[in-house]
């Protein structure tokens, strides 16, 4: 059976090449799963969870940031600012990045650049949060 | 006599103190240059990935009437200075900041990413928007609320270009501050030059979600936020290699000066010795 090359690239290092053989990303217009031979696309990613599904092996979840799919027959390249497998995401370190974020959203006093920091933060915890639970269950 | 040869011993013990801390600083330095590097070059997948959408996506959009490309009457300019927090990096700062008077104090508004860009564009009483403080190893997300900052004020009129003040490495031993514009944007002259080496390959006819517009609109921003990253990255390795060098230099004259003060003090003692044998042979002398 045909495989996907998936590849995750971040301004900071190249953080997963592998293939697979399905890749669920979280779309602007929704969730995506992609299988080999995909029509060619190209798609916005919005924060959120990105499952990976290998054959023989425990589906991986990643957080990812904002960012640009590419979708080719044998490939996914995903463009993205963040991504962070679900075992090295510290639930407790993300659950308190989203309390410090809502807390600076509270107090109104954030000047624009702030504010537009603080979301995307905000955005981000609450991805790995969302990877780290969803598995949970 | 006695006094002197014990002063200059204390300023012996004191110049090597200080060249254990340059020699330390100077090492440090070194190895964060190098991390800085690595991570500029560590980008490159990121960049090819881009630059691949970016062309394939011309094709497809209208990219001449997009906002960020448009180049406008300039009558307001945002400069983005980017400097080091700390001193101790030779001529690298004075350098920079020599440059921001080059723009129309009248017509130019500043951002500072550093504290010494901060601090000279508050002496000087210009006109400060806002300050991103940087830590030593900016991350994607630190520099893009930077660049997100730049971007609004374009979109909204508030500015005509917006452009960075940085410095760039050209070598260990050069640093240069550059000045660049960045917006509005002209990545596709930029593409043009890179284009044969990756076009080879025919260009795959892509689908668009939600649309070419669309996906344009949003990777616009995107490469500029990638480019001040870089900017950025390539002003942290000028000023480790500057910090480097100076407290190379530094350690030297230190080293040197040690040398100079122990031949002194050797001849101070000779000296001292010499005297008091002859004063104990005269003593003897005289009562012989």
């Amino acid at each position: 059976m045909a495989t996907l090359r998936l590849e995750i690239v971040t301004p900071e290092a190249r953080t997963y090449s592998e293939d697979v053989d399905m890749v669920v990303i979280p779309g602007i217009e929704g969730e995506m799963g992609v299988l080999p031979q995909h029509v060619p696309l190209m798609t916005q990613l919005t924060p959120g969870a990105l499952k990976v599904t290998r054959k023989g092996q425990q589906d991986l979840y990643l957080a990812v940031g904002e960012g640009f799919v590419e979708i080719t027959q044998e490939r996914v390249s995903v463009l993205t600012d963040m991504a962070i497998e679900e075992s090295a995401i510290d639930e407790s370190a993300a659950e308190k990045a989203v309390e410090r974020a809502q807390a600076a959203i509270k107090n109104k006093d954030l000047g624009a650049e702030e504010n537009a920091a603080v979301l995307a933060s905000l955005n981000k915890s609450m991805a790995q949060l969302h990877v780290k639970r969803r598995t949970h269950h | 006599m006695a006094a002197n040869t014990r002063d200059i011993r204390r300023r012996i013990k004191s110049i090597k103190n200080t060249a254990q801390i340059t020699k330390a600083m100077q090492m440090v330095a070194a190895s964060k240059m190098r991390k800085a590097q690595q991570l500029a070059l560590a980008g490159r997948p990121f960049a090819e990935l881009m630059n691949k959408v970016l062309v394939s996506v011309r094709e497809r959009a209208d990219v001449a009437y997009h906002d960020l490309l448009q180049v406008r009457d300039l009558k307001k300019e945002l400069v983005l200075v980017v400097s080091t927090d700390k001193g101790l990096c030779g001529a690298l700062n004075t350098n920079l900041l020599r440059e921001v008077n080059q723009f129309d104090a009248g017509r130019t508004a500043y951002v500072a990413a550093g504290r010494k860009a901060v601090q000279y564009l508050v002496r000087t009483k210009r006109d400060l928007l806002a300050d991103f403080p940087l830590k030593d190893n900016p991350t994607f997300v630190e520099t893009k609320a930077i660049s997100k900052f730049c971007i609004e004020k374009f979109e909204k009129f508030e500015v005509d270009r917006v452009s960075v003040l940085y410095t760039h490495f050209v070598n260990t031993l050069i640093q240069k501050p550059l000045v660049r514009t960045i917006l509005p944007l002209s990545p596709f002259e930029d593409l043009k030059i890179e284009k044969p080496k990756t076009g080879g390959e025919p260009l795959t006819d892509y689908l668009y979600e939600p649309s070419a517009q669309a996906v344009l609109s949003a990777i616009l921003p995107y490469y500029v936020h990638y480019q001040i990253y870089q900017m950025v990255l390539d002003a942290r390795a000028s000023e480790h290699s500057a910090r480097m060098v100076a407290m190379k230099g530094a350690t030297d004259n230190a080293k040197q000066l040690i040398k100079d003060l122990t031949l002194e003090y050797n001849k101070l003692r000779q000296a001292s010795i010499t005297t008091e044998l002859l004063e104990i042979t005269t003593a003897q002398m005289a009562l012989g």
